[in-house]
């Protein structure tokens, strides 16, 4: 890949673009996940308001999951969790049952 | 017409910001540029000006605050002395990283230890190397014609970068002084409309600012980038003055030359001893020796090129510092720049340096002839020395 010289770039460092994080996998140093049971779920979205990386999924009003593509793996959403919904497991243990890439791919 | 008034060296700052109407001022109060910000709140209080003023709990909030709204796309305006510029270190860099064209007035204060409210250059000096312009003042009205000037030169789009402008604590900050005023509307068209290059608060062109560079990405690159702004900022600051000079008939360069024609003897100084020197200068003239007074006015970006051929007929050059470097017999720092700038220079004079005045200590006449009458020795059997404490208790 061609990199920009020192003229190329904008002036003051200025990214003329929004949301270029997410082409971005910025959830690789996460060292616990979190896993939803959709059980015990009330679809209240406390995890949605609280998560600072926008890494919980909702669609169509459900909660679904999330972006691992983005999390870091903080635990916010399940300290939040009124119903004990969301626990965090250890990322390298869920690694041996599934591939990184294929969260990835789950969360893009 | 131009209107003449007696006023102390703050109200040259808060007039000037009056005729520019900043969007933002952002300030924290700290003695002696607190009558700065006063005299500024007392006139956003009577609607006299419609800036937002932001009365920040510090000067890192103050200068923070200065920043995010310079990237909203604001015109922006602040002061400080001392130990809040100290405060301010961090985002100092900041506006400059980011080029924001953030103006403010530094009243030059000494920093602690021990606390010390009175004037030398060590607090701007400790910015020296942060990418903002530096214009010393040498009374009310250059401080005032430097405000001025310092939006177009911060603004301009070769250069987008904050600049400082520097005024002495209490010898010019709290005395009164006589200078000219332009009139509100010259002064107006002078400055402008300000049009930011992008903004934040422009949602249909959304940007990220401050980003971060992950690793190895492109920070090198972007610092030489943000040394081209200072690069290209003396030719700015000179066109800036010329065009200064047509609406008020005052001429202001990189530097100011008195009495240096045929000069043998020079005097490199900043700041508001540049006026007992002049005296001091005359004074010499009438005796027969060939004194001269360099005034410096752009600090950073350093003219060191205009610098060395000014000087170079000189036969010694006495650089004044109000701070020092505590480089280890280095000396002062216009001392340190001056000298590195001749190194490549074909002619060499004879340099000394005369550190003075630290924590507001006086300089009267009689130190100013004490160092003339060493200086003009320089280099020679009897005058070995090469930096001087002058007016220390010694």
């Amino acid at each position: 890949m061609r990199q920009w010289t020192w003229r190329e770039h904008p002036l003051g460092a200025v990214i003329p673009e929004a949301a270029t994080a997410d082409h971005y996998e910025t959830g690789g140093w996460r060292s616990l996940r979190p896993v939803l049971d959709r059980e015990k779920c009330i679809d209240c979205f406390f995890c949605f308001i609280y998560c600072p990386d926008s890494s919980v999924m909702v669609q169509e009003d459900k909660m679904t999951g999330f972006k691992l593509q983005h999390c870091k793996g903080c635990g916010i959403c399940a300290h939040e969790c009124p119903k004990e919904a969301i626990t965090m497991i250890n990322e390298a243990e869920a690694k041996g049952l599934e591939t990184c890439a294929a969260d990835n791919k789950d969360g893009a | 017409m131009a209107k003449t008034v007696a006023m102390v060296g703050t109200d040259a700052v808060a007039e000037a910001m009056r005729q520019i109407n900043p969007d933002v001022v952002p300030a924290y109060p700290i003695t002696p540029q607190t009558a700065v910000v006063e005299k500024y709140a007392q006139m956003v209080a009577d609607g006299i000006v419609d800036s937002e003023m932001i009365n920040a709990e510090s000067e890192h909030s103050a200068m923070s605050a200065a920043i995010g709204a310079a990237a909203g796309g604001a015109r922006v305006m602040t002061a400080t002395s001392s130990q809040g510029l100290a405060l301010m270190w961090e985002m100092l860099y900041i506006a400059s990283g980011m080029r924001l064209p953030v103006v403010m007035a530094n009243v030059n204060r000494s920093l602690s230890a021990p606390i010390n409210i009175h004037c030398d250059h060590s607090d701007s000096m400790g910015a020296r190397d942060s990418g903002w312009i530096q214009l010393f003042s040498e009374n009310a009205q250059e401080t005032y014609d430097n405000v001025l000037q310092a939006i177009r030169i911060a603004e301009h789009p070769d250069v987008l970068t904050p600049v400082m402008v520097l005024l002495d604590g209490f010898i010019i900050s709290h005395s009164i002084d006589r200078f000219d005023l332009i009139d509100d509307d010259v002064a107006k068209a002078f400055v402008g409309q300000y049009t930011p290059r992008n903004s934040l608060l422009d949602a249909a062109n959304p940007s990220c600012w401050g980003a971060f560079d992950g690793l190895g990405g492109y920070f090198f690159e972007f610092k030489r980038a943000q040394a081209e702004g200072m690069l290209k900022a003396p030719a700015v600051i000179r066109e800036v003055g010329k065009e200064y000079a047509e609406i008020s008939g005052r001429r202001y360069d990189y530097f100011a030359s008195y009495r240096m024609e045929d000069a043998e003897f020079v005097i490199v100084a900043a700041g508001s001893a540049a006026g007992t020197i002049r005296t001091a200068v005359d004074i010499f003239r009438e005796k027969g020796l060939r004194v001269g007074l360099l005034k410096l006015r752009m600090f950073r970006p350093f003219p060191q090129q205009e610098l060395v051929e000014a000087l170079s007929h000189a036969k010694a050059v006495a650089v004044f510092d109000r701070s020092d470097t505590f480089a280890g017999d280095l000396g002062g720092p216009i001392f340190v720049e001056t000298r590195s700038a001749f190194y490549e220079a074909e002619k060499r004079p004879q340099l000394m340096n005369f550190i003075y005045g630290l924590g507001g200590r006086d300089l009267p006449m009689s130190l100013v002839n004490q160092a003339i009458e060493m200086f003009k020795d320089a280099g020679s059997a009897e005058q070995k020395k090469r930096i001087v404490y002058l007016g220390l208790r010694d």
